[in-house]
């Protein structure tokens, strides 16, 4: 599935949206350990964190994945929107606790 | 072996602002170059961990990059200190001195030394009060 179908099939927010969303989730990974992420991730992955900060974007951006997935509302200000965009990450709004956010994701067969 | 490609790089202590940049050139610099993604991932990790530690645990330091001309590459992370008292201890998976600032963002799990140590095919560290130097080699597949 690519990022732009997740959207609209869950109606979560874009907070980069100037951004190409045609790039595929091919699964996800949870976690806001940022060393953890940064071993136990792979490539075309989302990244579902309540990390809201520029080191996010460097570890999502070295990693490989294909978006990250704010949960639990973590606040994802102007600057950080601005930075993603600038680096040509995805960043999406899912406003669901993390749990819930992934078992979405599993419903709609990611 | 011969080096074909070296490059350096200064880390500041705690700029977390720039934070993965050097990582991010190294990234670049391989892929333009034409270093497999696979070994490209694996030193993006190792980078990006060491960058961080020069960061958040030392008090600065320089990064050097060697791509050698049988495919491989070095990277050597030095500092000026404090250094690493318990080495042992240091690459115990989830032993760690992080500050609360630096837990605050997610560093701290005590895993970058280990998962630095697991992606390297070398892997040599040194440290003393005067600083630690941190060699890794990466080898291409032939
Ligand atoms: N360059 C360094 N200078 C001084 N101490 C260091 C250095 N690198 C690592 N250490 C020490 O080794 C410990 C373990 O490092 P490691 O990278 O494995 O974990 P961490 O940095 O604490 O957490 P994480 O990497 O998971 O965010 C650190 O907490 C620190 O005490
Ligand atoms: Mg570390």
């Amino acid at each position: 599935m690519t990022i732009k179908e997740l959207i609209e099939k869950t109606g979560w927010k874009l907070a980069t949206p100037t951004l190409d969303t045609s790039a595929e989730i091919v699964g996800a990974y949870c976690g806001d350990l940022l060393s953890w992420v940064m071993g136990n991730g792979e490539p075309q992955q989302a990244w579902i964190t309540v990390q809201v900060h520029a080191n996010v974007i460097a570890v999502a951006l070295l990693r490989e994945f294909s978006c990250i997935i704010v949960a639990d509302g973590a606040n994802v200000t102007e600057e950080f929107a601005a930075k993603a965009a600038a680096e040509e990450l995805v960043v999406l709004e899912s406003g669901l606790p993390v749990f819930e956010s992934a078992k979405k994701l599993v419903e709609l067969g990611i | 072996m011969e080096s074909i490609l070296h490059k350096e790089y200064t880390v500041v202590q705690d700029d977390y602002v720039n934070a993965g940049k050097v990582s991010s050139d190294i990234k670049s610099t391989l892929a333009e170059i034409g270093i497999s993604p696979k070994v490209i991932r694996k030193i993006a990790v190792a980078s990006y961990e060491s960058e961080i530690n020069l960061i958040i645990h030392a008090w600065g330091g320089k990064v050097f990059m060697d791509v050698n001309d049988d495919g491989s590459v070095a990277l050597v992370f030095k500092d000026p200190g404090p250094g690493i008292p318990d080495l042992e201890k240091a690459l115990t998976p989830g032993w760690s001195t992080a500050s609360e600032k630096a837990r605050g963002m997610g560093f701290g799990a005590g895993m970058g030394l280990p998962n630095i140590q697991r992606v390297s095919d070398e892997f040599n560290i040194e440290s003393s009060p005067a600083g630690t130097t941190l060699s890794l080699l990466f080898r291409s597949p032939v």
